[in-house]
């Protein structure tokens, strides 16, 4: 009797301080939820509305009808009649945001790149776990060291070196280096070396598989899991890359989405606030549509390739 | 058979295989990163412009610095460049430390087992997901909705609610940077939390129910087991995040409205980007250029040292010290012993 009496209440203590923190955490992550969904709500719904009303009202928060109208003055498709400052708004829309090119290029480079990065940064942390050579730890060392140097710091010698290359305007500077990135390794060297039983290297041997084999047919199917969280980062990275695609890419045919989106923030005048809500909505919403869809291959993907230590 | 067969293979040497395994990544790292580095550092001894091949020695560094070169407009140039010093630092210390706290706190609450949380899974993708939005689309939404006068979203509702007067959040210096911060937070907080989360997934839950059984406390469990068992991965954000600081360009770059850059968001990458693409591409200011980018360069390989020298394993290394502390003794040990022999 007496023991239920003190351990009761203190049972009940517990549950109680649980339930308040359970909705402190809840009220915290609803109010993070809006403050990532809104922007992104209104982006969409004011790409829903016309210049004129969202110049009577910018704080629209419901669909309107007008999705249709801006995209014809996006794509230039407009009545000979309709005004002269409509057709002037629609011919500079439309003479730098071309998404359907924009859509390929950018799916070219990040596509290119992301197998690029994918495969060799395991065939090269591969070679760091299962081989013993002489030069293995000055090696890691070096990959480590590099990973902290920011592309930033390059830049101005790259930019030259590629134009003495003849390869501004190119899509190479943008896909070969993506051979080679550090952090990549470092993460999947630290993800095979807690989890890559060296044994079965010496089984493959033993059946005399050959080592590139063994590599392809033995351990790449291991490293899955790794690798596809790794290819999301690299290909979300690559999309997103402003900074060095703007850097090399100055042709209008070549240009990619995110330099599409800057172009249209430049204007100064004919600034039309529908089609500049459309433009940022059509540069966001196929990548938010396709995050949703893989999400939960995504999230589940970072926990099981994450850094275990 | 199967013994003879492991010990020929044990005896095979299989380290050209190692070298042939890294060589795509040394090979197409030095050509496209190292020889460009070097190709950078040579081009900081260098002039600008038309005089862009004579060789100037330290003059870029000391204009950019110090505003002595022999170039006419040295100080301006000085000038623009400690801001952009100043900037970077700024922007990136107002990100880092409340997206990291935001982070790591996240992280505890959705590992925390105790917790009764509805909808986990839907909070992370989420909160994942601006991160996996472009940058330079995510400054054009800001900017459209945080447009300086009422005809912008932000300013209309905050008007509409009594307000008189527009607030400048792209033009002001200190605004436009508390946005800038703002959102690159937003920007990065869920991958911090999600990279932090499963570290924390990774330690052993039998460590936290021992903690539980001994009665530790949530705070207690923290501070004991989970900020030092995750240490090696908070030293991969701190220094991942202080890059990604320290060349921090597409939002401060595209934050502004119409073709009007304001010099109080230029960070040092937005100066380097400014220099080598001023004129033409055989005649830009690489000079300039080339010094801002090896100065970031030595700030980044310090600051780095340092969060890595602070972060060694420092149980490892006292553990060490006393070996070697007891392998002296013995050794002396010995020695005396054997002079004692009579």
């Amino acid at each position: 009797m007496s023991m239920k009496q003190q351990y009761g209440a203190q049972k009940d203590n517990y549950h109680k301080q649980i339930m308040i923190k359970s909705t402190i955490i809840l009220v915290v992550c609803i109010l993070l939820t809006l403050i990532c969904l809104v922007p992104i709500y209104i982006l969409i719904v004011n790409a829903t509305h016309t210049h004129t009303e969202l110049a009577e009202n910018p704080s629209q928060l419901f669909f309107g009808g007008a999705l249709g109208e801006n995209m014809k003055i996006l794509t230039n498709d407009i009545a000979e009649d309709a005004g002269k400052a409509l057709r002037r708004v629609a011919r500079q829309y439309s003479s730098v945001f071309n998404i359907g090119r924009g859509y390929l290029n950018s799916l070219i480079i990040a596509g290119c790149t992301t197998l690029l990065t994918v495969f060799f940064s395991a065939l090269t942390a591969y070679g760091l776990v299962v081989y013993d050579f002489k030069l293995k730890g000055p090696a890691y060392t070096f990959i480590i060291g590099v990973m902290m140097i920011p592309v930033q710091v390059s830049s101005a010698g790259f930019v030259r070196f590629m134009y003495s290359l003849n390869l501004i305007n190119n899509f190479i500077p943008l896909i070969i280096p993506a051979i080679a990135a550090p952090a990549v390794i470092f993460f999947m060297h630290s993800s095979l070396k807690s989890t890559f039983p060296l044994s079965i290297v010496e089984a493959a041997r033993i059946d005399g598989c050959s080592e590139f084999r063994t590599f392809m047919s033995v351990a790449l199917p291991l490293m899955k899991p790794a690798m596809a969280v790794q290819a999301i980062f690299a290909f979300v990275q690559n999309w997103n890359n402003y900074y060095t695609q703007n850097m090399i890419l100055k042709n209008d045919k070549m240009m990619t989405v995110p330099i599409m989106v800057s172009k249209v923030l430049q204007f100064d005048k004919d600034v039309n606030y529908g089609v500049n809500y459309l433009c940022i909505a059509l540069s966001i919403v196929p990548i938010v549509v396709v995050y949703v869809a893989l999400s939960k291959f995504i999230i589940a993907g970072v926990a099981l390739g994450g850094v275990k230590e | 058979m199967a013994s003879a067969a492991q010990s020929r293979i044990k005896s095979i040497s299989y380290a050209k295989y190692g070298y042939m395994f890294i060589a795509p990544f040394f090979l197409v790292y030095c050509f496209f990163q190292i020889w460009p580095l070097i190709y950078t550092f040579i081009l900081s001894f260098k002039g600008n412009q038309s005089n862009n091949a004579a060789f100037v020695g330290l003059d870029n560094y000391t204009t950019i610095l110090f505003g002595q070169g022999m170039a006419a407009g040295a100080a301006a140039t000085k000038a623009e460049f400690l801001q952009a010093l100043g900037n970077t630092f700024i922007l990136w210390f107002g990100n880092f430390v409340p997206q990291i706290l935001l982070s790591l706190l996240l992280a505890v609450w959705f590992t925390d087992a105790k917790v009764k949380l509805p909808g986990k899974g839907f909070f992370k993708v989420v909160m994942y997901m601006p991160n996996i939005i472009t940058a330079a689309s995510v400054a054009a939404l800001y900017v459209n909705l945080f447009g300086d006068s009422q005809y912008y979203f932000v300013n209309s509702l905050l008007m509409n609610a009594g307000m008189a007067n527009p607030i400048h959040f792209v033009t002001d210096p200190v605004i436009s940077k508390g946005m800038v911060m703002f959102i690159q937070t937003w920007l990065w907080f869920g991958n911090t939390m999600i990279m932090l989360m499963s570290g924390i997934m990774g330690i052993s839950p039998s460590l936290f129910e021992a903690a539980d059984i001994d009665g530790a406390n949530s705070s207690q469990q923290f501070f004991n087991i989970t900020l030092p068992l995750l240490q090696p991965i908070m030293v991969y954000t701190l220094v991942t995040s202080m890059i990604g600081g320290l060349q921090m360009f597409d939002l401060p770059y595209l934050y502004h409205n119409g073709s009007n850059f304001s010099r109080s968001l230029e960070t040092v990458a937005v100066y380097i980007y400014f220099n080598f693409n001023k004129g033409t591409v055989e005649q830009a200011n690489y000079g300039y250029a080339g010094a801002a980018s090896i100065i970031i360069f030595a700030i980044t390989a310090i600051l780095g040292s340092i969060t890595f020298y602070m972060n060694r394993d420092k149980d490892a290394i006292a553990k060490k010290k006393q070996r070697k502390m007891a392998e002296k003794q013995q050794k002396a040990r010995a020695k005396q012993g054997g002079g004692l022999t009579i």
